[in-house]
């Protein structure tokens, strides 16, 4: 599979997922959010943005339980909780904030 | 009936990059930990070069994993078991490890160290202890 | 809790055997398989941390020696040579398996 982003074309795996973590640009995430009838606000991307420091950091996609508890500590309680986190992915923060953000399917997701 | 919450040890006998079972141990850890476990790890022989600071894969050409570990007390694993002589026996001390903490949430997320170095004699008593033991 | 521990790999080649035996408490039973089994024989590095081992009993795979051309008469004295069905038995006797791969 494949993503058209500026012309050029990206490898996916099945899932939709980006195969290299390196091909990822913004306009990656828009047209991804745009396939699952979503419109990226700021909030998406501070958390499309805090998910690609975490990998940048820890070279691992976290499981949406890690990425909770992460956003609460940087973000406070009102953001680092399950209700606000699916309002804005509803495919699942994991999941789909992730393959947004151009990473793999995070580790200790089944 | 209630879950009954088990203790989950996994021993780490081997050196990171000439096999994958390092990786593949990290793997299964943090998707284990998705599980209401109580999980430690120990790191015994060739394992404690897994978490010796100032890995560079670069020239390589594979992924270096030693950052994940630092993600581990994310996972709510914080009990590294590192044995005393296994470091010994490779010219290591504590200070050629990495740093590896985990936040305590419930103290205001206090850094607390999750690593503890022990000696062999204590690390059989563990791995008794354990309902649990995965090897890598 | 009591431990079954096992060992698949040669003591000539790896250290599973040496740590194995290492951190095995009183009490516990360590089965070798696979070539794990050379461990269990007479006259080898290893006979001597067999027989050191207090209050562990030591067990051996028989169709992993027979593979190896190894008769029961080579087995360290001790050490009781069992077959699948008995490995299976030992595994549901103790409390846990740790395996020394």
């Amino acid at each position: 599979m494949a993503i058209e982003i500026e012309g050029k074309s990206l490898e996916t795996d099945e899932e939709g997922y980006l195969v290299n973590l390196k091909d990822w640009v913004p306009a990656v995430a828009d047209a991804m959010a745009k396939e699952d009838d979503l419109e990226l606000t700021e909030e998406h991307w501070e958390i499309i943005n805090f998910l690609r420091e975490y990998y940048e950091e820890y070279q691992i996609a976290p499981a949406v339980r890690v990425l909770t508890k992460a956003v609460g500590k940087r973000m406070g309680k009102d953001k680092g909780n399950s209700k606000y986190l699916y309002a804005l992915f509803p495919y699942g923060p994991g999941k789909q904030a992730c393959r947004f953000a151009g990473l793999p399917k995070p580790t200790g997701c089944i | 009936m209630a879950e009954e919450i088990k203790n989950f040890l996994y021993l780490n006998r081997r050196a990171p990059y000439g096999t994958i079972y390092a990786w593949e141990s990290l793997e299964v850890v943090l998707i284990g930990a998705a599980f209401d476990q109580k999980v430690s790890l120990a790191f015994l022989d060739d394992g404690v070069f897994q978490i010796v600071k100032g890995q560079d894969t670069t020239g390589v050409d594979m992924k270096n994993f030693s950052p994940t570990y630092a993600a581990l007390g994310d996972y709510d694993v914080n009990q590294l078991y590192v044995e005393r002589e296994s470091l010994e026996e490779r010219g290591l001390t504590v200070d050629d490890l990495m740093h590896l903490t985990w936040e305590d949430e419930d103290e205001d997320w206090a850094e607390k160290d999750s690593i503890r170095v022990v000696s062999r004699a204590e690390l059989a008593k563990i791995i008794e202890q354990q309902d649990v033991v995965f090897s890598f | 809790m009591s431990e079954l521990h096992t060992v698949n790999k040669s003591p000539f080649e790896k250290s599973s055997f040496d740590s194995c035996v290492e951190h095995v408490l009183e009490g516990s039973a360590v089965l070798l398989y696979e070539d794990g089994v050379y461990a269990a024989i007479r006259g080898t590095a290893a006979e001597g941390k067999v027989k050191s081992a207090q209050g562990v009993k030591f067990y051996a795979l028989g169709p992993d020696l027979k593979a190896r051309g190894l008769s029961g008469e080579r087995v360290t004295d001790g050490v009781e040579i069992v077959d699948y069905a008995g490995f299976v038995d030992l595994a549901a006797e103790y409390d846990k398996v740790v395996a020394w791969v």
